[in-house]
């Protein structure tokens, strides 16, 4: 019974902090229009600097600063946010490919730099050396997790709950009518370029937080965890809960979330032995065929996106 | 600093090949093609597959041509290959994109490049398996053309850069002397206006997809003739393609085939200063070179 239980928070954490990501990209792809192919460079950047600002100082790496836990969390997604300002200032103005293209290029640069930079996290091996926080009133058992899982969960309703706020906002009016009719919007006086900027660099700061909570969550981050898969699995996330909804996109990430690991247990557990090898390339054509199935069958998602009226007219 | 410079321009000329066809259909379709570097992949196991079928059935063609390692069976496959890949590309688009772009949804299409990439891949690495194979286990040996400083260049990769060379002269001809060059321009600059002047848009994209195929086609049986062929060929090579194209400037194909030269030959270059381990990365720092110094490449237009 407390191995289910404790399978569950397990669970529940990973789908949260990813749900988290998910929220990220939604605000990017679902709100403004915007194409990131290297989602997990922001959530990357904000694992290994969450993990570099507050863990303890190792011999063969920099970092080890051993912040105080928020400010190095604060840090990380500092870090993933610069990351997307410096790659947005340089695409945003234009075409879309660019971007497209760009932020593709960045989760390859990213992920190449860390596996070979020993000197700045410790290479192929990962980044070690991370003390998670109020370890020592929490343990390491059940407890801990549990109460990880509740900070999770509160900062995934307050990203959440932010969200929804800006969303409803003036600020988020402008988002959609960017990405609805850029030339209209330019014609009321509204920049276009610096508006995507923002919501770009918010939305990667979001999943710079979500990276943060996962390197924290395993106190541990390396190469593996920041393979361009993640990528299209917080994609995958959105499009079937639905670009443009909150709720879908949370949605999306627990739904997805279960059936990647229910795959990967079914596949692990009854293909033959010789056949195991291959179980990773099965996974991978499943959320292959979910995207493109999606986007044929039912682009806007589960929970297709709800036009909100900001300022009904009087009648 | 020669030797590398040798090797830069053969890895050139094989992206210059991708480049040129990705860039065609960013030009028509004006969007990104994930999926554009598999079809290098598909080149590539389609000619091993036809390859070993000649191989098999005509033992005559197993000869090699002249002192190379490539037989007359494998030039043959390379046509079957050509075609076929060119079909598949039409085929991709059949399926997948002519139905996201009659819905109207041009940015949904990146995302469905991204997801038919991903089952692209996987599949011909479950069908062909994960380890690598080649097209011939003969060692041809590099003739030396000098020693100090050493260069060596096989006759493999002199057949690949004369092909591929020939080839860009063909592309040049037809894009400034026929119909379809005209009409590829056209459509490209305002796909209303050329189907008022009689241009049929249909005829076009399949042609486009086509010759995109072919010419990947071609880029990937080089690859694999010169590297070894697995099921991360387009993988690896979906970030030098697009860095050519980038670098030419998106929707130039003279700017596409010059720049797959500039990424082959600077990531080259750039293995004499950086760890090999850092090649990966190189064609991300050529994109931010290029965004920085001219943000829409050599011979590209702004057009948002």
């Amino acid at each position: 019974m407390i191995g289910i239980l404790s399978y569950l928070v397990f669970f529940t954490t990973i789908a949260s902090i990813l749900a988290i990501a998910v929220l990220g990209l939604n605000l990017q792809w679902g709100n403004t229009g915007l194409f990131n192919g290297g989602v997990v460079a922001f959530f990357g950047a904000g694992a290994y600097g969450t993990l570099l600002l507050g863990g303890t100082s190792q011999t063969d790496h920099i970092g080890g600063l051993e912040l105080f836990y928020p400010i190095a969390l604060l840090g990380g997604m500092i870090i993933a946010g610069s990351l997307a300002w410096v790659v947005g200032i340089l695409t945003l103005r234009l075409r879309h490919d660019y971007l497209a293209i760009s932020t593709f290029g960045v989760a390859v640069a990213f992920e190449n730099l860390m596996r070979n930079a020993q000197w700045l996290a410790g290479g192929a091996k990962g980044l070690r050396g991370f003390e998670r926080p109020l370890r020592e009133t929490l343990g390491d058992g059940f407890l801990y997790n549990l109460s990880f899982l509740i900070i999770v969960l509160i900062i995934l309703l307050g990203v959440y709950w932010f969200l929804e706020i800006l969303v409803r906002s003036p600020f988020g009016r402008l988002l959609r009518a960017i990405r609805e009719d850029e030339h209209a919007a330019r014609s009321l006086g509204k920049n276009p370029a610096k508006i995507r900027l923002t919501a770009f660099v918010g939305g990667s700061i979001i999943m710079g937080l979500a990276g943060g909570l996962y390197g924290t969550f395993y106190a541990f981050v390396s190469p593996q965890d920041i393979l361009p898969m993640l990528t299209f699995q917080i994609w995958a996330m959105l499009i079937v809960g639905g670009a443009g909804n909150n709720k879908g996109a949370i949605f999306g990430a627990f739904l997805i979330w279960a059936a990647w690991t229910s795959s990967g247990w079914l596949l692990s557990r009854f293909a033959p032995i010789e056949a195991q090898l291959y179980t990773g390339a099965v996974q991978y054509v499943l959320i292959g065929l979910v995207i493109v199935t999606m986007l044929l069958w039912r682009p806007q998602g589960l929970f297709p996106e709800r036009l909100v009226i900001s300022q009904p007219g009087q009648s | 600093m020669i030797q590398h410079l040798l090797d830069g321009i053969l890895f050139g000329s094989i992206l210059s090949l991708g480049a040129a066809g990705l860039t065609m259909v960013m030009h028509i379709l004006r969007f990104a093609n994930f999926s554009h570097a598999e079809l290098l992949s598909i080149g590539a196991y389609t000619a091993l597959v036809f390859d070993q079928i000649f191989k098999a059935t005509m033992p005559f063609f197993s000869a090699q041509v002249g002192s190379l390692s490539i037989t007359w069976a494998l030039f043959l496959a390379m046509a079957f290959s050509l075609f076929l890949t060119g079909v598949s590309a039409i085929l991709f688009d059949y399926l997948v994109f002519r139905r996201i772009r009659e819905k109207g949804d041009e940015l949904s299409m990146v995302f469905a490049s991204f997801g038919l990439a991903l089952i692209i891949r996987n599949l011909i690495g479950l069908i062909f398996g994960l380890n690598t194979q080649l097209y011939s286990k003969d060692i041809v040996f590099a003739t030396i053309l000098s020693r100090d400083p050493l260069i060596a260049l096989k006759p493999d990769q002199l057949v690949t850069l004369l092909i591929t060379l020939l080839i860009i002269l063909v592309i040049h001809f037809v894009l400034s002397r026929t119909t379809f060059g005209y009409s590829l321009r056209a459509v490209g600059e305002n796909p209303e206006l050329a189907q008022v002047n009689g241009i049929n848009l249909r005829t076009t994209i399949l042609l486009v997809w086509f010759i995109g195929g072919g010419l990947a086609a071609l880029a990937g049986v080089f690859y694999g003739l010169n590297n070894q062929i697995t099921p991360m060929i387009g993988s690896d090579l979906v970030l030098p393609v697009f860095a050519a194209t980038i670098v030419g400037g998106i929707g130039s194909i003279y700017g596409a085939l010059f720049g797959g030269f500039i990424v082959g030959i600077a990531a080259n270059i750039a293995l004499i200063i950086l760890p090999s381990g850092y090649s990966p990365s190189v064609p991300f720092l050529i994109i931010i070179a290029v965004l920085l110094i001219r943000p829409n490449g050599l011979f590209g237009e702004s057009r948002t």
